[in-house]
């Protein structure tokens, strides 16, 4: 009973953070808030996802299941690199920033690269 | 009360999937839809999740794994695509 509560918690959790993941994605001005919402919380959601049905297998049918772990272990590392590689490539793209932004650090640098 | 929770979640990941495919359609620029591509990818690995609870089977765990690689890669070659051109750059192409 007590691990059905833990692991309803965690899809829940899950589940709920993905959602506002992509509310985030749906009403952030700018491609950048954008990918602030998506690299944290849906990220942050699967692996909540993950680690309940991780718990499920290795409490209720008492599998060990490596390879969730993997999963796991994988969406960690390479979604912010994802994410990462999006939004040079917005800012390479000239992609607008919204107008509620108050500071652009890269600006100097775009107007006047650094010689090679 | 799992059967009931698991079904919650998946109502929660529909809609999910739902704004990110408005996202999908309406993105003014090119990024926007490779961010919403990227995370529907990602949303992906977590209903296949809920799948192997609800069906009590954890020979899914490869189609797991198979779409969280295939969902990175295919973000990274968008992103060297629409950067470029060049999605390989084998550094004696000029």
């Amino acid at each position: 009973m007590i691990v059905e509560i833990l692991i309803s918690i965690f899809l829940l959790l899950g589940s709920g953070l993905s959602l506002l993941g992509s509310f985030g994605i749906l009403r952030f001005p700018d491609v950048y808030g954008r990918l602030h919402s998506a690299t944290k919380s849906a990220t942050l959601g699967v692996i909540g996802i993950l680690t309940g049905t991780f718990i499920y297998f290795i409490a209720v049918e008492g599998v060990f299941a490596g390879k969730i772990l993997l999963g796991i272990l994988f969406v960690f590392l390479t979604a912010p690199l994802a994410g990462f590689m999006i939004s040079r490539t917005a800012y390479r793209m000239n992609v607008k920033i919204s107008d509620r932004t108050v500071q652009d650090d890269l600006k100097k640098y775009r107007e006047n690269p650094p010689e090679k | 009360m799992l059967p009931i929770v698991t079904q919650i979640s998946i109502v929660f990941l529909s809609l999910s999937m739902f704004f990110l495919l408005i996202r999908l359609v309406k993105g003014p620029s090119m990024a926007d839809r490779v961010v919403a591509l990227d995370t529907i990818g990602i949303n992906l690995i977590g209903f296949i999740g809920l799948l192997m609870i609800m069906q009590n089977t954890i020979l899914y765990a490869e189609a797991l794994l198979i779409i969280a690689i295939l969902a990175f890669i295919s973000t990274l070659s968008f992103a060297k695509f629409l950067e470029g051109g060049i999605v390989i750059d084998s550094g004696n192409s000029d």
